[in-house]
């Protein structure tokens, strides 16, 4: 290992930008002549729109423009998409509902879009949008997950009970065979409350139009710039694909809820050239809460069969989700593909059956955020799990390692094949880092001090990479999902790495330049990562689903190893041998079992000046392209142990400990995945103990600002012990599993396993807040005076 | 409008603003200092953090003419001479932010701690002292060792926090 190559902690090269203040994020570009929008939201959560009058709001100070979904429509600007098609058990495609940038005739959730005003400041916008005068019907909402199917209000006509598919997976009479001959069936109801994203940098978009070249720019906060540029072209037709230029530039945070294409960057580029300025608008946080794509929102029953000896033999599970008033650009895969897949878990069991209904809301739509779907399926295994051990009196940690699967790959009942993992060194190790041995003699010292003390295991895996590009098309993915990647050498011998996936946080800048310099030999401030601007990269998908590591760079292996084929040709005219004798090795091509080598920057001069070769047979130059699609999915896994101390009279949850040790496969920089751990944890944390969105039963939210919606702060998290083991993933040439969600998705069920061992008993839903706690608590006392 | 002076990064500044502009505009569209934050509107962030007269303020809560012959510091403003502050180059040795966003914030608001609580600072009282500012990236881990690291770091370097 050198000391910036492959499983070095390099100390990150995008900070020195960030510590000082210059990063550059979307609100930071400000374009000559910029005018700024404000969006007209909807107050209601359901109503009819029977006139709206912009005739005030023209007349305002300042204001260039006041745009309806009539005028989207007159300029045949097309809806946001749903790119992923689900058909329901019957084979009937899922019901999509229109979906205007601008509503048109109907609004659907508070926040939805009504207007936009265009004016010389953000102040003047926001003034004249206050004028413009709507008259709505209110019409009755629905809200309520478990009820919309029955509801006798309908958001969409296409779908009369409000359901947007009946989806299944598994195998129902193997499923069923199997409970039928069980021992024992534990049975579980659980809620995946709804949660807000909220990176810290609200979304954000500038439109640029340019009349003498018909090229339109966008500056948008994406974590996926081509994709939103093939979209914005492609379906909603704002502008052609080839004169769309998508700038992501430097973005605080993502999460998921930066993948998606929402109505305010659309209409940003559309009005840009309507009004022949760029056009500005930055999300307050308010804004954010309305409109940003939610996440989770589950309703689950699910049930786990066991046989004579402690061995689970079955699952079924029936979840309803909640996808909101519109189809966000992803959501209808998460609560399918990107769930009942890893129903499974780390476990053996023969047999599972899933059901999934999806639902239309009058609230603001669902899709991914970090981990999309795989929590939500982790919560639903490792609490039944629990449940179960706990119901056969058996040790949760010995259950688990009792039904671990220990041979692959591994072919599940759901779909997925798992291809390495070694569940028992994760469990052993983070069994001895918890110091789980001696957990009875802590938990009993805390009831000397009248605290409840609890311990929790969650023994996940997730499907990361998403890809390969087949495996998803086949099941209803709208693009392929590999990556691409141009490394452009200079005559120099620097490195520029062109990327098609999007650092909001994760380091690229420094992770893939170490890849680069482990296999070159050079020093990684001789490369420069490029990447989220259309003009510069020509394709890519972007980054989420912890894909960046296993397929983004996975593509630049593939041009590195092509870079160093092309070098070889070049060394063998250079260095006067045959281009089988070349090796390159510690960055220098040298003719085997001779002394004669030359540096790769030597070499890189040399193909650019071609003096030595002819360019009839060898081009000159030193540029490789690679499109990298993956063989498999990548199953990360690992165990997470919790530790709380509740107090009984105050209901507050302390986590004494966090344990993680997590598969990740080959790391390329430790100090970057242990903080992507970290981060993961503590959203994990943030759902189980703090965070809900809550809507009222009239559609409003209740819960719009950081004043309502309780985010983790430092106080509420502890310090986390971090722990690696390694099964090298065998599905790309890198051996790289992903990081990024892992712990997103452990931590939920392990803080209320932890909970309810500690209250002895299971009746606990996230968030479990203090006074949820403190009621359960009395419960766990006091049976009938509590009821 | 209203006139404002007030010397911001060491250097003197006047401009005529809206009454209702908030210092975070200020310096933001008027002064171009782009490293200053704005993560929410209900003062609960902390990304906007900078320092008015020594202290720290959160400048979505603050109107530009409240900073009136005041003295600001801002993220900018605190690396002297090419070096970085002790408290930048340790929330960089200790991978104290990934996205970046929060990190203006969170620095100004760590310089603002250890001025009040003195360079030995102990894990409880970091994380209770950053109560005003959010992070959804890192988990906060590294953020506490940071503020720990840089707050030795500020001890040993007396002519930075001379210079602040």
């Amino acid at each position: 290992m050198t000391a910036t190559g492959i499983g070095a902690p390099v100390r990150r090269k995008e900070d020195q930008r960030f510590v000082t203040g210059q990063g550059r994020y979307v609100d930071d570009f400000n374009r000559p002549g910029q005018a700024h929008a404000y969006f007209l939201r909807s107050p209601h959560a359901h109503a009819a729109i029977r006139s709206i009058d912009t005739g005030p709001a023209m007349i305002m100070p300042g204001v260039i423009a006041v745009f309806t979904g009539d005028d989207l429509a007159a300029d045949k600007i097309g809806g946001l998409i749903c790119g992923w098609m689900i058909h329901s058990k019957d084979g009937s495609p899922m019901k999509a509902g229109p979906h205007p940038a601008l509503a048109q005739g109907k609004v659907r959730y508070v926040g939805d879009h009504v207007a936009v005003v265009i004016a010389e400041t953000l102040a003047q916008a926001k003034d004249a949008a206050e004028a413009i005068v709507v008259h709505y019907d209110v019409l009755p909402a629905v809200v309520d997950t478990a009820q919309a199917a029955k509801a006798s209000v309908q958001v969409h006509d296409v779908s009369p009970d409000n359901t947007v598919f009946n989806w299944h997976l598994g195998n129902k009479d193997e499923t069923e065979a199997a409970f039928a001959r069980a021992k024992h069936v534990t049975k579980i109801d659980l809620v995946n409350n709804r949660l807000v994203p909220n990176p810290i940098e609200p979304r954000a978009a500038v439109g640029e139009y340019d009349l003498g070249t018909d090229n339109y720019t966008l500056y948008t906060t994406s974590q996926n710039p081509h994709v939103a540029r093939l979209v914005l072209s492609a379906f909603i037709g704002v502008a052609p694909e080839h004169k769309l230029r998508v700038i992501a530039p430097d973005v605080g945070g993502g999460f998921g809820s930066k993948i998606f294409i929402y109505a305010e960057e659309t209409v940003c580029v559309w009005a840009a050239k309507k009004v022949k300025r760029p056009v500005k608008w930055t999300s307050d946080r308010s804004e954010a809460f309305l409109s940003d794509a939610h996440g989770r929102d589950h309703v689950t029953h699910a049930e786990m069969a066991t046989d004579e000896n402690g061995k689970i033999i079955g699952l079924r599970v029936h979840t309803t989700a909640n996808l909101g008033a519109y189809l966000s650009t992803f959501s209808s895969s998460v609560p399918t593909y990107l769930y009942a897949p890893l129903l499974s878990g780390q476990y053996d069991i023969p047999a599972i059956y899933c059901e999934v209904d999806a639902v239309y809301t009058n609230t603001a739509p669902v899709d991914a955020y970090r981990g999309a779907g795989r929590p939500e399926a982790t919560f639903v295994v490792e609490r039944l799990v629990e449940k179960t051990a706990r119901e056969l009196r058996q040790d949760p940690a010995e259950f688990r390692r009792r039904n671990y699967i220990t041979q692959f790959p591994h072919a599940t009942p759901v779909i997925m094949t798992y291809d390495t993992g070694d569940y028992a060194a994760s469990l052993d190790k983070a069994l001895e880092i918890a110091d789980y041995k001696n957990f009875q003699q802590r938990k009993q010292e805390s009831a000397r001090r009248g605290k409840l003390r609890g311990i929790g295991f969650s023994s996940y895996i997730e499907a990361c990479g998403i890809a390969p590009s087949q495996a998803v098309g086949s099941l209803g993915a709208g693009v392929g999902l590999w990556e691409s990647a141009e490394v452009r050498v200079n005559p120099t011998g620097s490195v520029e790495v062109l990327t098609g996936s999007h650092s909001h946080g994760q380091g690229h800048e420094t992770t893939f330049a170490q890849l680069v310099s482990d296999r070159l030999g050079i020093s990684i401030d001789q490369v420069s990562i490029v990447h989220g601007d259309t003009d510069k990269v020509q394709f890519g998908m972007g980054t989420y689903g912890s894909r960046s590591g296993a397929v983004g760079m996975s593509a630049i292996a593939k041009a590195i190893d092509k870079v160093i084929a092309k070098g070889k040709k070049v060394a063998a005219h250079v260095l006067e041998a045959s281009e089988g004798d070349i090796e390159f090795k510690d960055g220098r091509f040298g003719v085997a079992g001779t002394d004669r080598s030359m540096a790769f920057g030597e070499i890189a001069l040399q193909a650019y000046i071609a003096h030595k070769f002819s360019g009839q047979d060898l081009e000159p130059g030193l540029k490789e392209g690679a499109f990298y699609d993956p063989t498999n999915f990548t199953f990360p896994a690992g165990v997470h142990i919790c530790e709380v101390e509740i107090d009984p009279d105050t209901g507050v949850t302390k986590i004494e400990r966090w344990t993680a040790v997590d598969d990740f496969g080959v790391i390329i920089n430790p100090m970057i995945v242990e903080g992507q751990v970290h981060g993961g944890i503590a959203q994990g944390v943030g759902q189980a103990l703090l965070e809900g969105a809550v809507y009222d039963q009239s559609g409003q939210l209740i819960t719009a600002s950081f004043n309502d919606y309780c985010m983790p702060r430092a106080i509420d998290l502890p310090a986390f012990q971090v722990g690696m083991t390694v099964t090298p993933c065998p599905s790309n040439p890198l051996g790289i599993k992903g990081c990024g969600e892992a712990g997103a998705i452990a931590a939920p069920p392990a803080v209320i396993n932890a909970i309810t061992d500690a209250l002895g008993h299971e009746d606990i839903a996230m968030p479990a807040t203090p006074q949820a706690v403190w009621r359960a608590a009395q419960k766990a006392r006091m049976p009938m005076a509590a009821e | 409008m209203t006139t404002v002076s007030l010397t911001v990064n060491g250097q003197s500044v006047t401009a005529d603003v809206d009454p209702r502009t908030l210092l975070v505009q200020f310096l933001r569209d008027n002064l171009r200092l782009t490293g200053t934050h704005v993560g929410c509107d209900t003062s609960q962030c902390g990304a906007c953090v900078v320092h008015l007269n020594g202290q720290a303020v959160k400048s979505c809560t603050t109107l530009a003419v409240q900073a009136n012959a005041s003295v600001v510091t801002t993220i900018e403003g605190i690396a002297q001479g090419g070096e970085l502050h002790p408290m930048q180059a340790a929330f960089r040795e200790h991978h104290g932010l990934q996205c970046g966003y929060c990190t203006p914030g969170m620095i100004m608001s760590a310089i603002d701690i250890v001025n009040r609580k003195g360079n030995t600072l102990d894990e409880q009282t970091i994380r209770a002292e950053l109560e005003g500012n959010l992070c959804r990236c890192t988990g906060y881990h590294n953020i506490v060792k940071a503020v720990a690291a840089g707050a030795k770091g500020m001890a040993q370097a007396p002519l930075q926090q001379a210079a602040e």
